[in-house]
């Protein structure tokens, strides 16, 4: 069962975004972290120091973990910005500013 | 721009508060980083998801009501989208405060608004202890599993593990399960034993707690008591998470094992209030709490505090101690004393609470030895890959016996997250008391920002005489 | 950092040595400091004799324990924002080399070349190869390791013991007594309450700092970037507060930005106008960092002593008790050099710099 299911949830139409130059479909009033678990992606970081994975982990803005680059904007939190059409998501590497 | 009060946060406790106060013609403030006032309690979904029935996620629906309807009502003016990263009281001399904010979901602009006082409703958010693997994609806070859900109706997977201690793990787990989630086991450190020792204090909650166990019975979700996760599992994500039972003295059972296959692993062991604000301005905290007295008031003049920021209580206590802060603040900005007879009803309910969340603290504690079960090379340092091994090093050999000097030494809190995540376990292995980090900075803050903090630009109204710098020695 | 480098050295020349902190290691302003290891700053005179001599048993120390520590030779580069300011640095700069610094004057179209993201329309400035880096908490805790003192953290010590004769004979401390013929104080901002247990007057005051730490980034600034007029606020007197620029990058990461210096006693209290003034001035040098964010702040108190120069060696008053404190913003680099010259005294050889200038009792004749 989805999610949106029990809550009766009837969101306006799907628009495009792309992480890492693949589209992905996401829903208006999402986060770039709901779009990402919506399309099945949980991790969309690598660490600076051992280049491991990482995604969301606390949900609420507090633990950083779930840093992504947005349209060139590096190190902004998925759980807390909302996904725009046309988004460019990217796979964020190190610091995010070696680009 | 200027008000009365400005009140940060709009979770129950600011809300409350704000309703409270503005009832009684203080003109309020309400500054919140969400999109929508409710919180992490009563998150809503994003209004672009077109929830029609938002409360199957959700529960004391009723009260969540009467509080919007009450803010739509009322005179609060309501920033969303604020994110305040500093409360600053000019100068002594000068009466008010300033907040500062970043708004937008870029956190580039600034926004400050002036306030004759300040409650601080900021909070908490989750402690989660580290066990081999907890880095992977698929562990999330319980806290976290929940936010998603609630804010974005969406989860991770299709099984999932919930574990940890504490009152969260049970809707998590039936939220979850609600949401079509395959709920595969959910672990509690706290035996049988302990609800037992607390019942009087716990019976309040009693029925509450019947209607989780009746729903988790009904998603066929078993629930493992007196059992916690050793070891989640996967390469670049989470596999399956590995369980054992513990014996009374809070050690893992040799050969009680149990490897779960799931993708999903929702994790908390209790929470930790958002005191960054109150530190900053100087007020005193009692642990890791803010103090405040009977009318939620900290030892800084015009400043209260209300909610969990004061120590984790639940929805129901930060309504309480949040409408008994705006009684106060509307009393003392006339400059009178108010009457706590006016708030017996709250103060009865606030006492409850308390001493029934006393209870659920000493039910509800991680295992004693949770650190046996971090292995020297379990990342305990989210933000800066710091290892337990090595925070093991700076205390037996280098000479740390607190958490900042650990810190110092390891990088350990020194990341992007400012030790809020790894502040509790590196204490557990350090084998000191957590103390709260002084973070002047409650959120980062573009150096441009800094740069013209205070300075009379586009919403400020400050005048000349709010830049020290420029004033001589006193 | 202080006591450490005594440690070291004293055990080095075959004492036993004994530490002793109230607190944790470098839970002082060790743990509060950038660790800057820098001749740029000091004029000649005795200060910048022991920078020298310390640059150098810093560069010996490195070859063991340099990577434990962070060290990294990276060199310092001081800016002039306009001509006045550059003549006076090219002045200080050809005292310094009479004394034994290593200085290039870089004129303003090649700043870039050292440091690529520098504002432009800058005057020039000088590049300062000697100029070094350590991280001050692993740099005091590997040293006194390697030291392999006796170390008590968590003790007060409470009274300085004396024999009949007015000798010092030890330490006593909340978890019992500590003999020695000698002890040296190192106790930093707080030598002066040491001191005062031996019955003996020495002002050390505190100095406040607060320090800005962005988020990690890939290595931008190269070298330890500095404005001019940083010189003449390190030198200055006034209790009043004083900011000037000062940039660098870090191994780890994220970029380090002072410098204010301001006398409020022990005040530990945020100030958000020091910290946007070193906001602002970071900015003026380096302007991408406008968007870069600051992640944490913190404050610290350099040990100040009226004429800016440290008291390092025997106290003539009570014979025993030697000084190692009052080095204000330069306690790290100064660090090493203080150390060689206290275990020196403390092996009876003649220390290899004139101790005269750094003479503990210095500010009582003056008083008299």
């Amino acid at each position: 069962m989805n999610p949106l299911e029990p809550a009766r949830a009837e969101p306006g139409p799907a628009f495009a975004v792309t992480l890492d130059g693949r589209e992905i479909a996401a829903l208006p009033g999402q986060t770039v972290a709901t779009a990402l678990w919506a399309a099945g992606v949980t991790s969309w970081r690598t660490t600076r120091g051992e280049g491991r994975p990482r995604g969301i982990f606390c949900g609420i803005g507090v633990c950083f973990d779930c840093l992504v680059t947005v349209n060139d904007r590096p190190n902004q939190r998925a759980c807390l910005i909302p996904v725009r059409p046309g988004d460019a998501i990217r796979t964020q590497e190190g610091t995010g500013h070696e680009h | 721009m200027s008000t009365d009060l400005a009140v940060i946060g709009a979770g129950p406790a600011g809300l409350a508060a704000s309703l409270a106060a503005s009832a009684r013609g203080v003109r309020v403030t309400l500054i919140d980083a969400g999109e929508q006032a409710g919180g992490q309690f009563y998150r809503q979904p994003a209004a672009g998801l077109g929830a029609r029935r938002p409360q199957e996620l959700h529960h004391q629906w009723r009260t969540w009501e009467r509080l919007r309807d009450g803010l739509a009502a009322s005179s609060v003016r309501h920033l969303t989208d604020h994110h305040v990263w500093c409360v600053e009281q000019p100068q002594a001399r000068q009466a008010g405060f300033t907040v500062h904010a970043l708004r937008g979901p870029l956190q580039e602009e600034p926004a400050t608004v002036r306030a004759d006082a300040v409650l601080l409703a900021t909070g908490g958010y989750e402690k989660v202890l580290p066990f081999p693997g907890w880095t992977l994609p698929g562990v999330v806070t319980a806290g976290g599993a929940q936010a998603m859900l609630k804010g974005g109706l969406v989860v991770a997977g299709r099984t999932a593990v919930v574990a940890g201690t504490g009152p969260l793990l049970l809707p998590v787990a039936t939220g979850l399960a609600a949401a079509g989630v395959e709920v595969a086991a959910l672990v509690e450190s706290a035996g049988p034993r302990g609800f037992v020792r607390h019942l009087p204090a716990l019976a309040a909650k009693l029925p509450e707690a019947a209607g989780y166990a009746a729903r988790l019975l009904r998603n066929r979700v078993p629930v493992m008591a007196g059992h916690t996760v050793v070891e989640a599992h996967g390469d670049d994500h989470l596999e399956a998470a590995t369980v054992a039972a513990l014996d009374p003295g809070g050690r893992v059972r040799p050969g009680t094992h149990r490897r779960i296959p799931c993708d999903t692993l929702a994790v908390g062991h209790g929470m930790l209030p958002h005191t960054d604000l109150a530190e900053a301005l100087g007020c005193r905290l009692d642990g890791v709490n803010v103090h405040v007295d009977d009318e939620q008031r900290t030892d800084v003049p015009g400043v209260w505090a209300a909610g969990e920021s004061t120590g984790i209580g639940g929805a129901a206590l930060a309504l309480a101690e949040g409408h008994i802060a705006g009684r106060s603040i509307a009393a003392r900005l006339r400059g009178t004393a108010p009457d706590p007879r006016a708030w017996a009803a709250a103060d009865r309910s606030r006492t409850r609470l308390r001493d029934f969340f006393a209870a659920v603290d000493s039910v509800c504690a991680p295992p004693t030895h949770w650190t046996e079960q971090v292995t020297d090379d379990t990342v305990v340092c989210r933000c800066e890959e710091v290892r337990a091994g090595a925070v093991r090093e700076a205390v037996d050999e280098l000479g740390a016996g607190d958490l900042r000097t650990v810190k110092l030494l390891t990088r350990a809190g020194m990341g992007w997250c400012q030790g809020r995540v790894c502040g509790p376990a590196v204490a557990g292995l350090a084998g000191c008391d957590p103390t709260p980090a002084r973070r002047p900075f409650a959120r980062p803050v573009p150096l441009g920002v800094l740069a013209r903090a205070g300075h009379p630009t586009g919403t400020d109204h400050l005048t000349e005489a709010d830049h020290p710098t420029e004033e001589g020695p006193s | 950092m202080a006591g450490a480098a005594c440690a070291l050295y004293a055990a080095r020349a075959g004492l036993d040595v004994t530490v002793v902190d109230r607190g944790p290691v470098a839970g002082g302003t060790t743990g509060a400091g950038e660790g800057n290891l820098l001749v740029s700053d000091k004029e000649p005179g005795p200060e910048l004799e022991l920078a020298l001599l310390s640059n150098r048993l810093w560069a010996d120390l490195a070859e063991d324990v340099g990577e434990a520590i962070e060290y990294e030779a990276k060199g310092g580069v001081v800016v002039a924002s306009s001509e006045h300011g550059l003549a006076a640095l090219t002045d200080l700069v050809a005292a310094q080399r009479a004394a034994g610094v290593v200085a290039e004057q870089v004129p303003a179209d090649r700043l870039h070349d050292l440091e690529p993201h520098l504002a432009p329309g800058l005057a020039g400035g000088v590049h300062y190869p000697q100029d070094s880096q350590v991280m001050p908490t692993l740099a005091a805790a590997h040293i006194l390791r390697a030291s392999g003192a006796r170390l008590l953290t968590g003790r007060t010590v409470t009274e300085v013991l004396r024999t009949a004769d007015g000798a010092v004979r030890g330490v006593r401390t909340g978890h019992g007594d500590i003999h020695a013929p000698a002890v040296v104080n190192a106790a930093g901002t707080w030598g002066g309450e040491v001191a005062a247990l031996a019955g003996v007057s020495l002002p050390v005051l505190p100095r406040r700092g607060f320090v800005l730490v962005t988020e990690p980034l890939p290595r931008r600034v190269r070298h330890k970037v500095y404005a001019a007029d940083y010189v003449a606020d390190v030198a200055s007197d006034s209790a009043a507060l004083q900011t000037s620029p000062v940039v660098e990058g870090t191994a780890a990461g994220p970029v380090l930005i002072g410098a204010s210096r301001e006398r409020v006693g022990f005040d530990r209290s945020f100030s958000l106008p020091v910290v946007r003034a070193l906001a602002a001035g970071a900015v003026r040098l380096f302007p991408f960092l406008e968007e870069v964010r600051a992640m944490r702040t913190y404050a610290g108190f350099r040990p100040y002593m009226p004429d800016h120069l440290p008291a390092i060696g025997p106290d003539p008053r009570v014979p025993g008790l030697l000084h190692a404190c009052g080095h204000e913003g330069a306690g790290i680099g100064l660090a090493t050099g203080t150390g060689r010259l206290i275990a020196q005294v403390l092996g009876g050889k003649a220390p290899e710099l004139d101790l005269a200038p750094f003479r503990p009792d210095r500010f009582e004749e003056e008083a008299a």
